[in-house]
């Protein structure tokens, strides 16, 4: 079922023609194989490391009605037996050879990582290539695992009021759109999991016309095509696999609100979040304006508008702050919070905040903070050059929210060219109340004690 | 989201892999660099990219926080970049975006961290910058409120915070009597709330002197310039301070304490004696425990209780070497239900590995592990100056980086093994638990 001798000889006669990207950063180039997978390599030759990720277009999103938090689920699995290697044997191998990885699952991609030296890229692409197709992980370990992902929920989710509190608001602001289900999954879906749901959405979305490999580091754009031809170029196209089109949110008319109380809440908190609109293909303009805007807003402390007018002399907060993921698959959200001083009660955190968003788009922003933020942007593209991870991990995610190669090259040049008024037109689009959830964070009063 | 793998004890593993990790094949070149007003620095010239990253620290920090103080360090490197010179606190603010700079200033238990990541355009100017906020501070009113009330819901947020409560509950616990890491390095709610202007004046002073820095910098830089910067950056700062605290031997009486918090999962730390980075069994040691439980995914503990029995998410050990302490820490969190199953796997592996040391093939494979992850710590020149001011801050020489494998390739397993009897003492090993943990009560 997997490779065969015959296909690879086959594939190997195909011309290497890795195509320079235009523009944009030195030293990054791209290839596709017959099979659909795609591959991008970043050139990087400071020392002698590779870092190798796997994408897959499936993330938390793409979980079947019921079954919220599967993708995660099985990238939990992907790292047991395949018809190849035994159970633990993948870690095992890469630990020998000195490599760290891990993986990751988002609402809109899984994502597989190896960090190691340059040459053991190899080793590490047919072990990647061999759990694409051949995961094959035993009934007794896929039930071990639900209760590590169940300990992995109780530890980053419920361990503090935080997690609960922001769930709860995200399933607040989508009312049809799956971004409304934790990532990790709700605890009661978690228990119903077993391994023919887990195979089930491996073998739907994990093959190589589904996946984007990222190799980062001392390598050369030819060797990694190669390499990849060897390994990926041999497994099938899974030809059920379409682009993916998942419940959209109808047009909001109504303004939610969440009320969210826990003993262990010691500052109280307002959080709102605002639909948003995303980076699409050829259609990034408005994203890299809302970039810029949640970057003066709320991106940079004291400095920034909220900051100054909320945290500064009488300011009402010990901290506020917004931010804002601009890429993803679907129209997503930016998120503005405000923690009041002690005394200070949530309602007049709110009243401020919806004062500063009606003065912030009826003025737009000042244009020396603008330049600033600017400024900051262009320095932060120079700094992320100094780490492999980061920059394999800001293209393959793009590239796996449905963004191309292209894109991701404009994306700098349409951040530095936002003015102030895309800036005011953004704030004017995203700050509508009926496009918002406003949730409450506040500490559970203590039981009166009566005698 | 959701990374498949927590560090439970994350800051303080962030330091443990800094002083353990692991030597390069590829020969790096560090070079000393003395100002002429005699400070010194290690530096890693690498021109690729137009930026440098500086990495400083002051030793002592938190632990001279005065006796009901605990908090001041903090409080002072949080008010750092808030108003120094000339410049109140959004001044600085903005002069420091106008030179896309970033610092970070921050107070641990044994020191005060400083950072700087400079363009090379401006580079002088951003420094002078990052200089007036270590040496001129201004600690005004208005900055010290707010900073202040930031730390206050910091601290507040702890005290709520399951690993937090267990983190520090453990160290309270084990070490010795007025000791300095008995308490919170951020301060408890009363502490920081009596804190004053002059508390963070003292702490400046007492902190951030001479002749206790030590400095990182690899990126864009050239020795030459890199001298005169020296002085110009930290040469204004005072020559010495007031003592530091002892080294203290830690507790451990094989105790298990639980403090009863409601949440579903039960938090636990536990520990027992560690070693010192100067003895001559570190390396064997930290070998030895990557194979028991620093290693992660391979290890015995992982193994056994995520692996075999879906206990927990992580757990983990590492050998903690403080300036002013050592200890052999560990970490987990298991459902409330079965925290007493996973501590007992916990005593059983630690006196199972006192017992039969490990195998020649455990040892084989660890050795390939740290051997070949040591290079990985040197794609990046943050990365790079963190790590060699680590090396600086275990006392190890510039060519220790080019060293380190061959001692870890030198380790046999008769020196594992040994040190594995010698060090490894299942009755000592003192836990503390938050939670509700099942079938579990305090021991004295």
């Amino acid at each position: 079922m997997r490779q065969t001798a015959a296909a690879l000889c086959l594939l190997a006669l195909l011309p290497a023609t890795p195509r320079a990207a235009a523009g944009a950063e030195d030293g990054i180039s791209e290839f596709t194989l017959e099979n659909g997978l795609r591959g991008v390599v970043i050139e990087d030759h400071r020392a002698p490391v590779v870092t190798q990720m796997v994408w897959y277009r499936v993330g938390a999103a793409d979980s079947p009605p019921g079954q919220s938090g599967i993708a995660h689920f099985l990238e939990h699995l992907m790292f047991k037996a395949t018809d190849t290697l035994a159970d633990g044997e993948f870690s095992r191998i890469v630990a020998e050879n000195g490599g760290d990885e891990n993986a990751f699952t988002t609402p809109d991609t899984t994502a597989y990582f190896q960090r190691i030296a340059a040459d053991r890229l190899d080793l590490m692409m047919g072990m990647e290539a061999d759990r694409m197709t051949g995961l094959a992980p035993g009934a007794e370990g896929v039930l071990s695992e639900r209760d590590v992902v169940m300990e992995e929920r109780r530890q980053v989710v419920e361990s503090s009021p935080d997690g609960p509190f922001f769930e709860a608001r995200n399933a607040a602001l989508y009312l049809n759109h799956p971004y409304r289900n934790p990532v990790i999954g709700w605890p009661q879906e978690i228990a119903a999991y077993d391994a023919e749901k887990a195979m089930g959405f491996y073998r739907a979305h994990y093959a190589p016309n589904n996946a984007i490999l990222v190799v980062a580091g001392d390598v050369t754009p030819e060797a990694v095509e190669a390499m990849a031809r060897k390994h990926f170029g041999p497994l099938p196209a899974n030809p059920a696999i379409a682009p993916r089109s998942r419940p959209q949110e109808p047009p909001p008319i109504a303004a939610r609100r969440v009320a969210f109380d826990d003993p262990r809440v010691s500052t109280p908190l307002i959080s709102r979040l605002y639909l948003a609109p995303n980076r699409r293909p050829g259609d990034q303009a408005m994203a890299a304006a809302c970039e810029v805007m949640t970057e003066l807003l709320g991106g940079s402390g004291i400095t920034s508008v909220m900051g100054r007018a909320l945290e500064l002399g009488d300011g009402i907060a010990v901290g506020a702050g917004a931010s804002y993921s601009s890429t993803s698959l679907d129209p997503r959200s930016i998120s503005l919070w405000v923690a009041p001083k002690p005394g200070i009660p949530l309602e007049t955190a709110e009243e401020a905040l919806d004062a500063l968003l009606a003065s912030f788009i009826a003025e737009g922003p000042d244009p020396a903070s603008l330049e600033r933020t600017r400024k900051r942007i262009r320095a932060a593209e120079i700094y992320e050059l100094d780490s492999q991870n980061a920059r394999a991990n800001r293209i393959g995610s793009a590239l796996a929210s449905g963004l191309t190669l292209e894109d991701v090259e404009a994306w700098p040049g349409l951040l530095q060219a936002v003015t102030a008024e895309d800036v005011q037109a953004c704030a004017r689009m995203v700050f509508r109340p009926e496009a918002s959830v406003t949730a409450l964070m506040t500490r559970t009063p203590a039981p009166e004690v009566t005698q | 989201m959701s990374p498949r793998r927590a560090p439970a004890l994350a800051p303080l593993l962030v330091l443990l892999l800094v002083w353990l990790a692991p030597p390069a094949r590829a020969e790096i070149e560090i070079q000393e660099v003395t100002s002429p007003g005699g400070i010194t620095a290690w530096l890693y010239e690498e021109h690729t990219i137009p930026m440098l990253a500086l990495e400083a620290r002051f030793l002592g920090g938190a632990a001279l926080d005065p006796e009901g103080k605990a908090g001041a360090a903090a409080l002072m490197a949080g008010l750092l970049e808030e108003g120094s010179g000339s410049r109140d606190a959004v001044a600085f603010a903005e002069a420091r975006e106008a030179q896309a700079a970033q610092f970070g200033f921050s107070a641990s238990r044994d020191d005060i961290s400083v950072s700087a990541h400079v363009l090379s355009e401006g580079r002088d100017e951003s420094l002078a910058l990052f200089r007036d906020a270590l040496v001129a501070p201004r600690f005004d009113p208005a900055a010290f409120a707010r900073v202040k009330a930031q730390l206050a819901a910091s601290v507040a947020a702890g005290a709520e915070d399951p690993g937090t409560i267990a983190r520090q509950a453990f160290y309270a616990r084990v070490a010795p009597e007025g000791h300095p890491y008995g308490r919170p390095d951020d301060g408890t709610p009363e502490t920081v709330a009596a804190l004053t202007p002059e508390d963070v004046t003292a702490a400046h002073a007492a902190t951030m002197v001479r002749d206790r820095l030590q400095v990182a910098v690899v990126g864009d830089i050239t020795a030459a310039e890199l001298g005169p910067l020296l002085d110009r950056i930290f040469g204004d700062l005072p020559e010495s301070g007031p003592p530091l605290p002892p080294k203290g031997e830690p507790v451990l009486a094989g105790s298990l304490e639980v403090i009863e918090l409601d949440t579903p999962q039960s938090t636990v730390v536990f520990g027992q004696r560690g070693l010192p980075r100067d003895d001559p069994d570190f390396i064997p040691a930290f070998v030895l425990d990557h194979i028991l439980g620093g290693g992660g995914f391979g290890s015995r503990l992982t193994t056994e209780v995520r692996e075999k029995r879906g206990l927990t998410y992580g757990i983990y050990t590492y050998l903690f070497t403080g300036d002013f302490g050592e200890i052999w820490i560990g970490s987990f969190s298991s459902a409330n239900a079965v925290a007493a199953q996973a501590i007992d796997i916990v005593r059983e592996e630690w006196a199972r590995m006192a017992g039969e040391g490990v195998s020649a093939e455990e040892l084989a494979a660890a050795k390939r592990y740290l051997t070949g992850a040591w290079p990985l710590r040197f794609d990046g020149n943050g990365q790079i100056a963190y790590l060699l001011l680590g090396l600086q801050a275990a006392g190890l020489d510039r060519e220790y980086v080019n060293r380190r494998n061959d001692l870890v390739e030198a380790v046999s397993l008769e020196d594992v093994n040994r040190v594995a009897h010698r060090l490894l003492d299942p009755d000592a090993l003192t836990f503390v638990v938050v939670g509700r943990p099942e079938a579990l009560g305090s021991t004295n």
